[in-house]
């Protein structure tokens, strides 16, 4: 099973959320991305609109202070 | 399906950053989007990024050419002769923050739905081959609001 990785902690809106919508469609079944992001917009957005495409969101685990990372799979 | 339509009737590039920006971003979050290109917002879209002298007669031709294209989209304010859009593009890249050709890439990426406005066109004879080959469709008032119906639409 293929996992992916994808930073958008740098990327500021939209291209947060562009990113991840780009990288997810690139997604087959089964397989994973990890997304790096920060709280606020991207950590509220990003796993939400993934779920409402059908994507699953398995984990979100804060990584440091106002880093998370959320896995998501198809 | 949530949809939001947007009328470019500015061709300023600031503006077109907000247009781009909201096109894009709503995209990403599954939104249907049609972005309706009307008067100087024709000048994003076109082909020729640069001056050209695109049409058919003295007027129209000099008109396209003082418009110019994509390159030449002017900042609403504080213009500076053309200089402040390119350093708003230096700034945006310093920042991190999506330049207005990123912005376009992405809202082409995300499938968002062009069209051009068809009188608009008429009146400065530019034609479908003078925009980017993206274009779905060439249309006018009718049209666009079957298309936006039932969606948020935003004039800008």
């Amino acid at each position: 099973m293929k996992k992916y990785f994808l930073d958008i902690s740098k990327e500021h809106c939209p291209m947060t959320f562009v990113k991840a919508k780009l990288e997810l469609e690139r997604l087959k079944a089964g397989e994973q991305l990890e997304v790096l992001l920060t709280e606020g917009e991207p950590l509220e957005n990003v796993p939400r609109s993934a779920e409402e495409q059908g994507f699953t969101v398995l984990e979100t685990v804060q990584v440091e202070n106002e880093l998370y990372r959320v896995l998501i799979e198809k | 399906m949530k949809k939001l339509s947007i009328i470019c009737f500015s061709g300023d590039f600031d503006r077109a950053v907000a247009a781009f920006t909201l096109a894009s971003g709503a995209a990403a979050v599954n939104y249907q989007v049609n972005l309706f290109f009307t008067f100087w917002g024709l000048n994003i879209i076109k082909n020729k990024k640069g001056r050209g002298f695109t049409g058919k007669g003295v007027l129209a031709r000099s008109f396209n050419f003082l418009a110019g294209g994509f390159k030449n989209l002017p900042m609403s304010r504080l213009n500076f002769l053309g200089a402040s859009p390119k350093i708003m593009t230096y700034l945006m890249k310093k920042r991190n923050v999506a330049t207005l050709a990123e912005l376009l890439q992405a809202a082409l990426a995300l499938k968002v739905n062009l069209y051009a406005c068809e009188m608009s066109m008429n009146i400065l004879d530019i034609k479908r081959e003078d925009f980017i080959p993206e274009i779905k469709e060439v249309l006018g008032v009718a049209k666009f609001l079957e298309l936006s119906e039932n969606g948020q639409t935003l004039f800008i």
